[in-house]
């Protein structure tokens, strides 16, 4: 079993992104379960989201405290949220950053991978300049990474699910996909955090 | 044909009143189950579904609603959690009295204060002596499918069906569904047909004073619905299984025949209850579960069958009785209590306002059910934070 925890802000759509995720992996075979860190949202607060894959139907039904993966969607959630806690060794960390993977150098220990997603969102009318609803573009760059899914998946389940935007969405993740950048971390023991 | 889609808990109920061709709805928003109505709102205005949604300024009000609608002999639904279920009491009471097939969603929320959004099966349990009958959900696709026969059941009782889910674990947990096609669920649920209702042409009375030469044999009758209940709910969720690939009785037993130790569980934590069960087996543990559907009524001679081959028996309870005890292990003890030949019975309160059911936490509770002397397991707390704790004095 695969699980995987997004990180984002409220309204920056880390919800959605876990279900078109989860819709598109089930798309092409696999089983999954998605659910909300339930709290006092609030637009701007730090939020989480998760996700559960595996090759049969999914009977466990408890918090994830230990993924595999590990999405961010604003890179200054990095100082303020728990981003590593129970992270496995060696899990993708895919930042929205226009910053390089190896800069962040506390990550150590994880493959880190970097997309501008503020910029990708921009351009496609995604949100506004300040607040940009980088969503669908950081679930295609996860997708890439994580080669859970096709993008044809994502772009079926953003058709099928998202009730605004859908063109300008699935233009931005195409472009997500096809642009992701990698900058593998460098240490490969979990000494993180640091 | 039907489509397999990958939705939350909520909407599968949605999915499952749509299905169903339900005329009137009536709802008060409230976490954790706005999102029920809310897609069901969007639908009858949407013309999917041609019922009449109305908005009430109460759960209270809501339930006043359908009670009025199903009087007039269409079918209905309403939903609701936690402290609206308790501002509905009256009306629950009255609802199942006067013998309406009337079907509400309730999401499993802890009652408060402490004010709590999180699950916990006490809202739904504070409700098991009004005659209404209460099914317990464990995925998704259990919440469409029991919305679905809760109709047939309820229609066929005249007596109200509360379908019960855990919130969050379920209710906004999304995983994949099998939604029925529109033409099965017609064929498996006719439109209603009310034997009584209020009409013009037929007048007669509601609700009217009921004198001790009555009263007695209308609660009696109650009973004898309850009796029926249980025989229609094995046969009307044979006929589902029939129809749509899935079976459903008043009990679901998972490796119970040579099992030393069987687990009692309802809702959500018996999903996670399994993939324990099956790792203790698969280390030679003959370990079972049972799992609770139909709380009321509660199935005694089912329960009896499983249960008595038992050596011990652990029932999970995410509620608490104060000053008794878990509600579902109270039940089970009064089940088993006249069998010579009984199993021990320990009870476990656990998860109690949403606190996790983990792995660890059940694996650790299987380690103390199958040690604990018998007469020390008569209430445990299982996961408390002593460290958080005061003595009251």
């Amino acid at each position: 079993m695969i699980e995987v925890r997004i990180h984002g802000r409220g309204g920056q759509g880390a919800v959605i992104a876990s279900k078109l995720l989860a819709s598109a992996i089930f798309s092409e075979g696999k089983y999954v379960q998605c659910f909300p860190a339930i709290g006092v949202e609030r637009r701007g607060a730090p939020v989480a989201a998760f996700l559960r894959v595996d090759d049969r139907f999914i009977y466990l039904r408890t918090d994830i405290a230990e993924p595999d993966h590990v999405v961010v969607l604003d890179q200054r959630l990095i100082v303020v949220a728990p981003v590593t806690e129970g992270l496995k060794p060696n899990g993708i960390i895919l930042i929205n950053s226009a910053r390089s993977a190896r800069s962040f150098s506390s990550l150590q220990g994880y493959r880190v991978y970097t997309i501008d997603a503020n910029q990708i969102a921009g351009d496609h009318g995604l949100g506004s300049e300040t607040a940009p609803i980088v969503n669908t573009v950081m679930a295609a760059a996860f997708l890439k990474v994580s080669q859970l899914a096709t993008i044809e998946g994502l772009c079926k389940a953003i058709e099928d699910e998202v009730p605004i935007k859908r063109q300008a969405n699935i233009a931005a993740s195409n472009q997500a996909y096809a642009r992701m950048q990698a900058f593998v971390g460098t240490a490969m023991k979990g000494e993180a955090g640091e | 044909m039907s489509e397999r889609k990958v939705i939350m808990g909520n909407h599968a109920v949605s999915y499952g009143v749509k299905l169903a061709r339900v005329q009137v709805i009536s709802a008060y928003p409230i976490t954790p189950q706005t999102q029920v109505v809310e897609m069901l709102s969007e639908m009858c205005a949407d013309a999917v579904l041609a019922a009449k949604f109305l908005k009430v300024e109460s759960e209270h009000s809501a339930l006043a609603a359908v009670i009025g609608a199903a009087t007039l002999g269409v079918r209905t639904f309403t939903a609701t959690s936690a402290q609206g279920l308790a501002l509905m009491h009256e009306l629950v009471h009255w609802s199942a009295g006067s013998r309406l097939p009337l079907v509400m969603a309730d999401v499993n929320r802890a009652m408060a204060p402490g004010w709590s959004i999180w699950p916990d099966q006490l809202d739904a349990l504070s409700q098991r002596d009004t005659g209404w009958l209460q099914l317990y959900c464990e995925s998704n696709q259990e919440i469409l499918d029991l919305t679905l026969l809760a109709y047939r059941l309820a229609e066929s009782l005249s007596m109200p069906v509360m379908v019960v889910y855990d919130a969050f674990v379920l209710s906004h947990t999304s995983e994949p569904v099998e939604i029925p096609d529109q033409s099965e669920v017609d064929a498996y649920l006719p439109a209603l047909a009310s034997r009584t209702k209020l009409d013009l042409k037929t007048p007669a009375a509601f609700g009217g004073l009921t004198s001790p030469e009555y009263y007695f044999e209308f609660r009696y009758m109650m009973q004898q619905a309850h009796d029926r209940a249980l025989v229609l709910m094995d046969e009307i969720g044979a006929e589902f299984g029939r129809r749509f690939g899935r079976n459903y009785g008043a009990l679901e037993t998972i490796d119970c025949d040579d099992a030393e130790l069987i687990l009692v569980t309802a809702g959500a934590s018996s999903s996670t209850t399994r993939v324990v069960v099956q790792e203790r087996r698969r280390r030679g543990q003959n370990i079972g579960i049972v799992k609770l559907r139909l709380f009321r009524p509660f199935p005694v001679d089912a329960i009896r069958r499983v249960l008595r081959k038992a050596r011990r028996v652990a029932v999970i309870d995410r509620n608490l009785s104060v000053g008794c005890g878990g509600i579902f292990a109270q039940e089970i003890r009064a089940a088993l209590c006249d069998l010579s030949d009984r199993p021990e019975i320990l009870g476990y309160v656990a998860g109690l306002g949403g606190r996790d059911i983990t792995l660890a936490l059940l694996n650790a509770l299987i380690d103390d059910a199958l040690e604990r002397k018998a007469e020390e397991g008569y209430l445990v707390f299982w996961g408390l934070k002593e460290e958080t704790l005061y003595v009251e004095r």
